[in-house]
């Protein structure tokens, strides 16, 4: 089944999406959108899935003792000459 | 519908630490960072400033073989590449062996390091070997970065044609995103994770992962589709805390 809204099909439609939402060309205001309900819901999901992922991802910080281990394993590589610099 | 231009996110969690010995507290904001600018959504939040004449001063001095401008270079980039890691393999001890393995790869590279993309993107680039590499070991099927972009068609979303179905609620928890991005094939999650968890532009994933701005869009789409799916057939984990 394959519907046809704003003299576009569900179809044509979503196989245009991923350039119209990755350029930021894509609102409600879109010929098709104005009263396809699916391709509606559908980019509501999409947008309530890419708004959760920036809202509940934050950067995270890697333990201090990261450092630790990466400037232990630098000084194992550069024949444990000692680094010069700041140390921890 | 607006979503696909939001407003920038908090800048200070953004932006990479100021140039401080790695072990120190992170300061509001830094100023060394060289990532591509993006060229599409210019509202999207902005992950990094242009370089500044100090940013390719602690580089050259990094490539050189300054340590501590190399621990300049650790701090500034730490989180990203550790949230990265962090975020391809689910568990902190991995990521923090990935997250070393990839600093220690820029510093035996770094000096093959020619400016020909923004330096931020080319150490993506090399992080994200270290995490494919990784996943090979684990048995995943992952060869290559083009592997990785190129899902086999059975893993693809299907479209939404048809009778509507069930949609999303207009909150979606922590730990039901965790888990559906966590059943994400490695080349959805892998871009999943850095156009919306990590900001990046597709002009810069493309420049990262060797594939063209429309295969990033277009892999990106297919992402979010499968986790829509996801999170549809376990409509029941949304609702946990």
């Amino acid at each position: 089944m394959n519907h046809e809204h704003g003299g576009m099909s569900c179809e044509d439609f979503q196989s245009q999406l991923p350039e119209l939402i990755g350029s930021g060309k894509i609102d409600s205001n879109h010929p098709h959108l104005k009263d396809c309900e699916l391709c509606k819901a559908l980019l509501a999901d999409l947008e309530t899935i890419a708004e959760a992922a920036r809202q509940l991802f934050p950067v995270e910080d890697p333990p201090p003792k990261l450092w630790e281990k990466i400037e232990t394993a630098l000084k194992n590589e550069e024949g444990a000459e000692p680094v010069p610099g700041n140390s921890v | 519908m607006h979503i696909w231009r939001v407003p920038a996110r908090n800048l200070k969690e953004d932006m990479p630490d100021s140039i401080l010995p790695p072990n120190q507290s992170p300061a509001a904001g830094g100023e060394l960072h060289n990532t591509a600018y993006a060229e599409e959504a210019p509202a999207r939040r902005p992950l990094s400033n242009p370089p500044s004449p100090g940013d390719s001063d602690i580089l050259a001095r990094a490539q050189a073989g300054d340590h501590q401008a190399f621990a300049q270079l650790y701090s500034l980039h730490k989180r990203r590449i550790y949230s990265l890691c962090l975020r391809m393999v689910g568990n902190v001890a991995e990521a923090e062996d990935l997250t070393q393995e990839a600093f220690l790869q820029l510093h035996r590279k770094i000096a093959t390091f020619r400016g020909d993309s923004a330096f931020s993107t080319w150490l993506h680039r090399l992080a994200i070997n270290v995490v494919l590499m990784q996943l090979r070991k684990k048995g995943l099927s992952l060869i290559s970065l083009d592997e990785a972009m190129e899902p086999t068609p059975e893993e693809g979303p299907g479209r939404s044609f048809g009778a509507p179905d069930l949609t999303l609620s207009g909150a979606i928890d922590r730990l039901a995103l965790q888990r559906a991005v966590g059943s994400l094939p490695a080349g959805y999650r892998l871009i999943f994770i850095l156009h919306d968890i990590e900001g990046f532009e597709h002009n810069e994933i493309a420049a990262m992962l060797d594939c063209s701005i429309g295969n990033s869009k277009s892999q990106l789409h297919k992402a979010r589709l499968k986790l829509r799916d996801a999170l549809r057939t376990n409509p029941q984990q949304e609702a946990r805390p």
